[in-house]
């Protein structure tokens, strides 16, 4: 069979990429940039039998993502801004009921309105710690249109596989940009499903035990199982439990089946990083300028600088990053903000003292230029 | 329908009891009107989701055994929505605070109605915050003590039924605690309208609105509504036109309902297409 190669915008292989993974439902709200994956859900689910539905607004979509999920559905929402600030007390929600979502969030210029059209990364931190209180949460990026149609697709693997809302950091430039993109057969990636519980109904179900497998097995409103979700501290029940001994094991819980797994949740890309003695972190569309910089370095200056890709911001993969980095010379962080990540990299690496910063916040990509400003810095040399 | 006795052991988790509310609460006694409904329609526990927001009325999910959620401050309509649409074999029944869907959630309420979404709201109506301490609701009406009014409240009230009708719900009712019987029947036909139905209950917080108003104890509070209500078109109302009317005041099954709507506009459209 031949290839089915298109050529398309970053928010068709988002929708792609959620078609693939078996999305079913989507709720949302307009906003720019992310209005395109609502548009074109708008039009394909129901072609598959699945639903969309627009929302009063995007604490509503996520509400009503969280419902449909809870029904079996896997479900999905898509904003940018604002929209993202409305739908972190359903974040926060989907994450104390352990319930499977997948939420992109196209960033644009913030605070506030900021810039509906043009790109930043000033975001990353607030998906992080969004919602209230101690939990963790999964977010990921993507820097080429193959890798948004791969995240999409993992980050609803990965909302099953660990029961939590999954975040998609893309950006206004990759949404926007058109690229080839190569839409795998099915089978050809892995395509985790809802993992239910195997417990006959009529027998006591208890939708917050962990199996032999480390899973906590689901069951859908409606399967027979009748049981009750809530966002109080709760017990493996699923009812209001404030005893000290339950809240405590349920916030390690919330934090340790993410944290703990961070070096099998990562995903990253390295480029020219065996033999570098420079390394640049990035995510999302920065690495784009990040690779350009790092080979003009090596062909014109024969200065070996490397570049590491990080695909999953949240966990954030502390071993991975300071293994990576442990024989640079020196690390350079570039991202659209005024410096989210760049305190995660100081964190994990063992001499903070070598890792520099290079950023825009003036709605513009970051450039090539831009960090090769920051090459030329460290370096004494510049192209 | 069903014939057979009922039991409140088959629908409530009683290992949960007792429950959290005050002695005289109104809430129980909506409790047992829904219940008493869902068994008259002989509803399987199974094909029965409650929803419910947060505040003491919405602490009314985790008692009963159905596909139960306990969602945010005013999300449970946006939430029953998706699982609504998600499983619309599922019997969605929204039991809330008047806070809880008038206020937080007024927005989800207005737009619930006007999707025409088979959902049944019941909003337990007590004129107050209790969970939080009596602070004034947007249904607490003007000169209302609360906590945050300690000179009376100076906004005006909503009027559940007009503001329902408003936004478009095809079925529409109010009655109260005091009229179990009445309630047990409104929410009976409610649940069987297919299409967004309201089901106002003029509840009672006696601890909170009752000791800050002066309305007296759990009793007074209840012969309150016997004295202040009324059936709509009757004779009384005639005679007193200022007191509160009960009874269905819209029940439209002309409305196309939103699952068959998305079904029929959508689904099946797409697929003749091909
Ligand atoms: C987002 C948010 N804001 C505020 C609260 C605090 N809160 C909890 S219940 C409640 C009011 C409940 O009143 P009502 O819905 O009338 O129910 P009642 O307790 O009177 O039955 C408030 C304000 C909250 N839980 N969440
Ligand atoms: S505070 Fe009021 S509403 Fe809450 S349980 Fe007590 S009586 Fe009921």
């Amino acid at each position: 069979m031949a290839e089915n190669i298109q050529f398309i915008p970053g928010s068709d292989a988002c929708i792609e990429g959620a078609l693939y993974a078996g999305c079913e439902f989507f709720a949302g709200y307009p906003i720019t940039p992310s209005s395109e994956v609502a548009e074109g859900l708008s039009k394909e689910l129901p072609k598959r039998g699945g639903k969309f539905i627009q929302m009063e607004d995007e604490i509503a979509s996520m509400a009503c993502v969280i419902g449909a999920s809870l029904a079996g559905k896997k479900s999905m929402t898509a904003t940018s801004g604002p929209g993202f600030s409305l739908k972190q007390e359903g974040i926060g929600y989907a994450c104390m009921t352990e319930t499977p979502c997948v939420i992109a969030n196209v960033q644009r210029g913030g605070p506030s309105t900021g810039n509906p059209t043009h790109v930043a990364q000033g975001d990353t931190m607030q998906a992080r710690w969004g919602a209230h209180g101690d939990h963790s949460i999964i977010a990921m990026t993507a820097s080429n249109l193959q890798d948004v149609f791969k995240m999409t697709v993992e980050a609803f693997n990965l909302a099953e596989t660990y029961r939590t809302p999954v975040v998609l950091m893309f950006d206004e430039a990759t949404q926007h940009l058109r690229e080839k993109v190569v839409i795998p057969e099915p089978g050809e990636i892995e395509v985790i499903d809802r993992i239910r519980t195997d417990i006959p109904v009529g027998e006591q179900y208890y939708p917050y035990l962990t199996d032999a497998n480390g899973q906590r097995p689901m069951s859908d409103f409606g399967a027979g199982h009748r049981f009750h979700v809530t966002g109080l501290h709760h017990n493996l029940l699923g009812f209001p439990d404030v005893s000290p001994e339950n809240v405590n094991e349920l916030i390690h819980h919330l934090v340790d089946k993410i944290d703990s797994k961070a070096n099998e949740i990562a995903r990253y890309k390295e480029y020219y990083m065996d033999d570098a003695d420079y390394v640049i972190v990035c995510y999302g569309t920065t690495t784009r300028s990040a690779l350009q910089a790092a080979e003009d370095y090596r062909n014109q200056l024969g200065i070996k600088v490397g570049v590491l890709e990080l695909q999953v911001v949240w966990p954030f993969a502390d071993e991975i990053v300071r293994e990576k980095c442990a024989n640079a010379k020196a690390v350079i962080v570039s991202e659209m903000n005024m410096g989210q990540i760049v305190r995660e990299v100081r964190r994990v690496v063992d001499q903070p003292e070598k890792v520099y910063f290079s950023n825009r916040v003036d709605n513009q990509i970051i450039k090539p230029a831009d960090i090769k400003a920051a090459l030329r810095m460290i370096t004494g040399k510049g192209v | 329908m069903s014939d057979t006795q009922f039991d409140v052991n088959k629908y409530i988790r009683a290992q949960f009891f007792p429950q959290m509310w005050c002695p005289g609460c109104g809430h129980g006694t909506v409790m047992g009107a829904l219940l008493r409904a869902i068994h008259d329609l002989g509803l399987e526990n199974d094909d029965v989701s409650v929803v419910s927001g947060i505040g003491c009325s919405s602490r009314i999910s985790g008692y009963l055994d159905f596909n139960t959620a306990h969602t945010m401050h005013g999300r449970a309509l946006p939430t029953a929505t998706g699982i609504k649409l998600a499983n619309p074999n599922l019997k969605v029944i929204v039991p809330f605070g008047d806070g809880d869907s008038t206020a937080i959630g007024g927005n989800h309420f207005i737009h619930a109605c006007r999707r025409n979404i088979d959902i049944t709201a019941i909003v337990m109506n007590n004129r107050i915050y209790g969970m939080t301490g009596g602070q004034y609701s947007p249904m607490s009406g003007r000169g209302v003590k609360a906590s945050t009014a300690p000179y009376g409240v100076p906004d005006e009230s909503f009027d559940l039924v007009e503001l329902a009708k408003g936004a478009g719900a095809s079925f529409v009712a109010r009655t109260t605690v005091y009229h179990a019987k009445e309630a047990q029947n409104t929410i009976k036909k409610a649940i069987e309208h297919k299409g967004f139905s309201v089901v106002e209950i003029l509840s009672m917080c006696p601890t909170q609105f009752g000791r800050k108003n002066k309305a007296g104890e759990a009793p007074q509070m209840m012969e309150w509504y016997k004295d202040n209500t009324v059936p709509m078109g009757s004779k009384k109302l005639a005679d007193n036109p200022d007191l509160i009317q009960r009874g269905v005041f819209v029940d439209d099954n002309e409305r196309l309902e939103y699952c068959t709507a998305y079904q029929e506009l959508v689904i099946d459209k797409v697929m003749k297409k091909g």
